[in-house]
């Protein structure tokens, strides 16, 4: 069960885009924004605020790579996948973080919740690649052994 | 307005909304399997492709029709796309066909014929998921499902629930409900119009033949039916006589050879219903409380306002449904020792509906501590034991059912088309039994295919306004109406499928406007040569009353308890 705070806070930013139905895919945004994952109950909960059947709210949230109905660690480390880091050698980079962190394809996020490793397409950062990003903030030109630098200084609580 | 050529012969038209209806109407029977005309166009199946003269390729059925356009339908390159677009969907479909219960019925079975697809070259990638068998009326099994979207769209369009939607993207993309809960779990009110609308075996109906048979067999048990009117009107045609026509007297032969004890009418409870609900409606006009009434026939629809209206619950008629009210006086009738013999009475109810498997299953559905109804069986299921027990059913001369409940009157019958149950209340209402106010009552507006239907009818002076709705969406649309004070209806009858239970969602399937027509034409034909039209006209429902009954009406024909 969520605490009413977070229902509160779904209120707050569905009166901000209005309750219609348009305004689903925002909603969601901000309350992703606001707790770093969707949480399923808030779904179901802004489904029904705006008119908008839970099925197809889920539907929406599914389809985009973006949204997540899983808490995501303190930092969201992005490996791009994309066709230019790609080729230049982005999956030993993205193998060296899950191996380190214990993590692989279907386990995302570490169990202490500090780090969340994910792929993703494209960055539009090719002429860095091969290129991550740490909650946002671009790394380029990555290596294995760079970006095991990188988690070792965030572990030391410095981005 | 205009003309267009296909395979080169000169075809008009006129207000066709795409270029598939044109096509369907100059004779060419394009595949399809996304595309229904009564929901919105989809065009994912890609298997109404055609081409036109300058070698273009389109989805027919996302493609409004133009004057002088040059369409090829049979091209070299069209049958090869259409072909492989069958194998690809081969490809990830689980195929266990002699094994699967759509064999034989199977859109996209039927399709890899028509296209004499012989081997399939490429390997299922998809993992194998569990069955949700979480429903009493309907079974999900997502290996089979080509995501065609039918019931997704039938979910919400029809039927304004929206139970189920896709889910993921791409290769992982999956119709199920929002985070593949049970169905069980949603708002779904097993009208089973996604079965309906299911061109494989990915949906449905949750049979129960199994019970049946087992029941049969047991010499120390009582199997008595009660056949619900729409059921008559859907069977002949699976064995060939003509699609519409009633076939009740072969029904109650069969039955009787299948080894069913007593065969009863579901037309003699909707007397039943017409008795109460015409007396319950009346005195809520009195006392001008609880309005408007709203019909508590159709399980869907009762579900329906528990979910989505909870605040018109009181509004629900506490009238039982026609099956309700049939299978507590059934067990009721069979009680006493003298009449039992010793033995076990099961009801088995034969019905054009799945929600109907969901209404037995209510804590009210109970009397003296036992389940009214033990088994629903749908049309379906009952043309599948007749094909099972391999007896003639063309060939079987009629009987009629077995008294003391066999009898009903016609506006009993119509209970099965959307507006019969008003029209049966109507004929309650008037006094006069002639001929020209039985046809003032049919010609009110109370009969016709809208989905939704209004009219002003004179009650002693009472002008009592009447809506008649069929299809859940459209129920939605009135509720809405009377919530906001948009309209003022005394009462308000609700059948979950379009045209009512004729195209129940356990009726066998068979697509198209002239189904309706015929199963429509075929009840109102039935009600036409009964001889007793009103439900007070029926004497078996006076002596129940004066029998059984007395001092019993509430306990067995209402409900007691919202679920």
């Amino acid at each position: 069960m969520l605490s009413q705070s977070y229902y509160d806070k779904a209120d707050e930013i569905i009166e901000q885009y209005g309750r219609k139905a348009s305004s689903l895919i925002p909603i969601m945004q901000d309350i992703q924004g606001e707790y770093r994952y969707l949480p399923k109950e808030l779904l179901t909960y802004v489904a029904k605020e705006i008119g908008v059947k839970e099925a197809k709210a889920y539907s929406v949230a599914t389809f985009y790579e973006n949204f997540s109905f899983e808490a995501k660690g303190k930092y969201i480390i992005k490996v791009c996948d994309g066709t230019a880091c790609h080729v230049r050698k982005s999956t030993p980079i993205l193998e060296a973080l899950q191996k380190e962190l214990g993590l692989s394809k279907k386990k995302h996020t570490t169990d202490d919740m500090m780090f969340t490793v994910e792929t993703v397409s494209c960055l539009g950062a090719c002429g860095l690649a091969p290129t991550l990003t740490v909650n946002d903030e671009v790394h380029p030109n990555m290596t294995p052994e760079k970006a095991l630098a990188l988690l070792d200084e965030l572990r030391g609580g410095t981005v | 307005m205009g003309t267009m050529t296909i395979d080169g012969r000169k075809v008009e038209f006129t207000n066709e909304k795409n270029v598939l209806s044109v096509i369907r109407k100059a004779g060419i029977n394009l595949p399809t399997l996304c595309y229904h005309s009564e929901v919105s166009t989809f065009g994912a199946c890609r298997l109404c492709t055609v081409e036109d003269d300058r070698g273009r390729t389109f989805a027919s059925c996302s493609e409004e029709p133009r004057d002088g356009m040059v369409i090829y339908t049979n091209t070299g390159r069209i049958k090869k796309y259409r072909r492989l677009i069958v194998e690809l969907l081969l490809a990830a479909h689980c195929r266990d066909c002699t094994t699967c219960v759509k064999n034989g019925e199977c859109v996209l079975q039927g399709l890899a014929a028509r296209m004499n697809i012989s081997t399939v070259r490429f390997e299922n990638t998809r993992e194998l998921r569990p069955l949700d068998t979480s429903s009493p009326a309907l079974v999900r099994d997502p290996n089979k499902c080509i995501l065609c979207g039918d019931c997704v769209r039938a979910c919400e369009e029809i039927q304004g629930v929206g139970a189920l939607g896709f889910a993921f993207r791409g290769t992982d993309a999956m119709v199920m409900p929002a985070f593949n809960k049970p169905i069980a779990e949603t708002d779904c009110v097993n009208c089973g119009q996604c079965r309906v609308y299911c061109p494989t075996g990915a949906i449905s109906i949750k049979t129960n033949m199994d019970e049946v048979w087992d029941a049969l067999a047991d010499p120390d048990t009582r199997v008595v039916a009660q056949v619900a009117p729409a059921v008559r009107v859907a069977v002949g045609d699976a064995f060939g006589l003509p699609a519409g026509r009633s076939v009740m007297g072969k029904i109650v032969t069969m039955l009787h050879r299948l080894g069913f004890d007593e065969v009863y009418d579901t037309t003699f409870s909707a007397d039943l219903t017409i008795m109460e609900e015409t007396k319950e409606f009346l005195e809520r006009v009195g006392q001008g409380k609880n309005l408007p009434l709203l019909t508590s026939c159709c399980p869907a629809w009762v579900k329906f306002v528990h979910d989505q209206y909870p605040e018109f619950i009181p509004n629900i008629s506490t009238c039982r449904s026609p099956q309700e009210m049939f299978s507590a006086v059934i067990k009721e009738h069979f009680k006493g020792y003298e009449k039992n013999q010793g033995k076990k009475t099961v009801v088995v109810s034969i019905m054009p509906c799945t929600a109907k498997k969901m209404e037995i299953l209510r804590p009210d559905s109970v009397n003296n501590g036992e389940r009214n109804t033990d088994v629903v069986l749908t049309t379906t299921e009952l043309i599948r034991m007749i094909r099972t027990s391999g007896i003639d059913f063309a060939e079987l001369p009629p009987e009629s059912s077995d008294m003391p409940f066999g009898l009903g009157s016609g506006g009993g019958v119509i209970f099965g088309v959307t507006g019969g149950v008003t029209e049966a209340v109507l004929r309650r209402l008037v006094d006069k039994h002639d001929k020209e106010s039985l046809d003032a009552i049919a010609q009110c507006g109370v009969r016709g295919e809208e989905g939704i239907k209004e009219f002003t009818v004179d009650y002693k002076g009472i002008p009592i306004n009447v809506c008649v709705v069929s299809g859940l969406a459209n129920a939605r649309t009135v509720m809405e109406r009377v919530k906001n004070g948009e309209a003022n209806y005394q009462i308000i009858e609700v059948m979950a499928c379009r045209q009512g239970c004729i195209m129940g969602g356990g009726q066998p399937v068979k697509p198209g406007a002239r189904t309706k027509e015929e199963r429509t034409r075929g009840l109102y034909n039935a009600d036409s040569v009964m001889v007793i039209k009103k439900a007070d006209e029926n004497p078996t429902i006076a002596a129940l009353y004066e029998g059984l009954l007395k001092g019993k009406e509430h306990e067995l024909l209402h409900n007691t308890i919202p679920w």
